[in-house]
């Protein structure tokens, strides 16, 4: 058995807020599959799972704002036996959630606006159900229970609990639903008819939503206006850890092949809008990133003694034979010369371990693996600096690749968990339309940043001539506490040295 | 493809790279890096992406003609007929 943990994403971070579960218990799910999506001061951050097998529970439900550290689903690795973790927890009880006070067992309205008011609809709805309705286990055999319908609800229904969760994710009321299945049971497909239908009257057909779902936050309307009512109650509580052990069953008590689990594709979680409902709004988000950065700089400049080196470096060689090899590069392979600044730090970082680590509990322990992250600004203020994981072991098309896909998933809001915990330093280039010299504050506990211009074209004296050069200055900001200006000095001609062969790089 | 469709998707690309941006006011003769807040990276994605829509090769030494919309619709066009030929 093994748990999936509410991640740290940076060292300021102490809480996250679930936005949604984008696979579902009872599915499979691999190593590395994004499984959930995390609200933190950072933007929502997609969740990877650490281990291969069924994900068999979900702890917290969206809208949960927990602790770092705090276990949010369950996964039966595969080969391992069944199991369930006796001091399971699913945060606060439904009331003290921090969900709107909306009528919880409220039929869907008939045409609600589009995304935000329909997700809410289908998040309070989540928040008040007793959770208990959701742990019931069905009955060996597989045939649906009634399991305990809301206390407002006439009739007991006869639901499965995944399509009970199912159902309140998607916003459908079961009540209004039409069983297919034995018994008349309502099944998941009823569930996902109900929801299509829906969708259908509201001229907005299910993978229209799901597209906008996937929509890069930034820019999506739903998040320009205030979230509604969870969203601002929600992510300032903190859950006690002692409350009882809401489980979320699995769809099935037989393996999971049964019934053929959806895929993520065609997974109405994943597309289910709710994952906008308990979002922040763009203001509040801005706020807290603000918050966030101002926090950690500060504690930067209190704790680090900072000391700062900088030098020029000729460029010539690595534009023109960028040049060359950009020509011969179709587009989407093309290299951005910062790729080429950030390889040459990685390289140069192999020989300067006590730059390439953590100062943590009055100790400095440098990190084996050179993880640089990449200062990315975000167009409407802010930064976040991802990791670009064993940076020097990159070949520069890898590495390129992944810049972009970074900076895109930067700016379009969809970043991954695993690449914000664990820069081991940290790059900042301030861009071609930027200044010449930067003198960056390190982020902790990291304890060196490199800093570079833009590029400057100057007068050079080249073997007694003096030639127009492409030039960029490069500056290092590092901790007194664990190295010195001669073994930063080192560093920076270092990556001079091989900025000057960019063809080995 | 006509200058309008292209003009469409210039603009569809732009906005999937800045998506805050106000298009509508965009100024289309006016170089996008004066009226948005675009980097390299952001600039190469909006090329790559412009590729993708409309198979156009683009070589580095022409970027400087897709600073603004009305110079990507007139190289575009201009690529895309010089190609049926």
């Amino acid at each position: 058995m093994a748990e999936l943990l509410m991640p740290k994403l940076g060292a300021d971070m102490t809480v996250g807020t679930v936005v949604a579960w984008t696979r579902q218990p009872g599915e499979f799910v691999r190593r590395g599959d994004i499984v959930a999506q995390v609200d933190t001061d950072k933007g929502v951050i997609d969740i990877e799972v650490f281990a291969t097998g069924v994900l068999e529970q979900i702890l917290v439900l969206p809208g949960q704002t927990v602790p770092v550290g705090t276990p949010l689903a369950t996964i039966r690795e595969t080969g391992a036996p069944e199991e369930r973790v006796p001091g399971a927890w699913a945060g606060p009880p439904p009331a003290e959630a921090g969900v709107a006070p909306q009528a919880p067992q409220a039929p869907p309205p008939p045409l609600p606006p589009p995304a935000s008011a329909f997700g809410a609809g289908a998040v309070a709805r989540a928040g008040h159900q007793p959770a208990a309705s959701m742990a019931q286990p069905e009955p060996p055999g597989g045939m649906p229970v009634s399991a305990q319908g809301p206390p407002a609800a006439p009739a007991r229904l006869r639901i499965s609990p995944s399509a009970r969760e199912l159902a309140r994710a998607l916003g459908v009321d079961p009540a209004a639903v039409q069983g297919t299945g034995r018994g008349g049971a309502i099944t998941r497909e009823d569930i996902q008819r109900a929801a299509a239908q829906r969708a259908g009257a509201l001229g907005r057909p299910r993978a229209e939503e799901a597209a906008a779902a996937g929509q890069p936050s930034a820019g999506a309307p739903a998040t320009q206006q205030p979230a509604p009512g969870p969203s601002q109650a929600g992510p300032a509580q903190v859950a006690p850890p002692q409350l009882p052990p809401p489980q979320v069953a699995p769809p099935q008590a037989g393996p999971p092949q049964a019934g053929a689990p959806p895929t993520a594709a065609e997974s109405p979680l994943a597309a289910a809008p709710m994952a906008r409902g308990v979002q922040l709004p763009a203001e509040e988000r801005a706020a807290r990133m603000r918050q966030s950065i101002a926090a950690a700089m500060s504690r930067s400049k209190r704790e680090i003694p900072h000391y700062y080196l900088g030098t020029t470096i000729d460029l010539h060689r690595a534009v023109t034979w960028l040049a060359a090899e950009n020509e011969r590069r179709t587009v989407t392979q093309r290299l951005l010369y910062g790729a080429l600044l950030i390889k040459a730090t990685a390289l140069a970082l192999r020989d300067f371990p006590e730059l390439n680590g953590f100062y943590m509990d009055g100790r400095y322990k440098p990190n084996e693996a050179i993880h640089v992250g990449v200062a990315v600004s975000l167009r409407l203020g802010g930064l976040i600096a991802p990791a670009l994981h064993h940076t020097d072991r990159l070949d520069l098309s890898t590495l390129m690749e992944r810049l972009r896909g970074l900076v895109q998933r930067v700016r379009g809001g969809s970043l991954r968990g695993s690449e914000l915990a664990d820069p081991t330093i940290t790059v900042t280039s301030l861009g071609e339309q930027g200044v010449e010299l930067v003198l960056p504050v390190i982020y902790p506990p990291q304890v060196a940043i490199v800093g570079f211009g833009k590029v400057v074209e100057r007068a050079w004296a080249v073997e007694g001539q003096v030639v127009v050069r492409p030039t960029i200055t490069a500056t290092l900001a590092a901790d007194h506490r664990v190295s010195d200006g001669h073994r930063g000095a080192l560093f920076l001609a270092a990556i001079d040295r091989l900025l000057q062969q960019p063809e080995s790089l | 493809m006509k200058h309008d469709d292209l003009r469409q998707t210039v603009l569809r690309v732009l906005g999937e790279i800045a998506p805050e941006a106000d298009l509508e006011r965009l100024q289309p003769n006016v170089a996008f890096r004066q009226q948005l807040d675009l980097d390299s990276m952001d600039f190469l994605n909006f090329v790559i992406a412009l590729h993708e829509a409309t198979q156009v090769e683009i070589p580095e030494r022409d970027y400087w003609r897709l600073a603004s919309l009305d110079g990507c619709v007139e190289y575009l066009a201009q690529r895309l007929s010089a190609r049926q030929q």
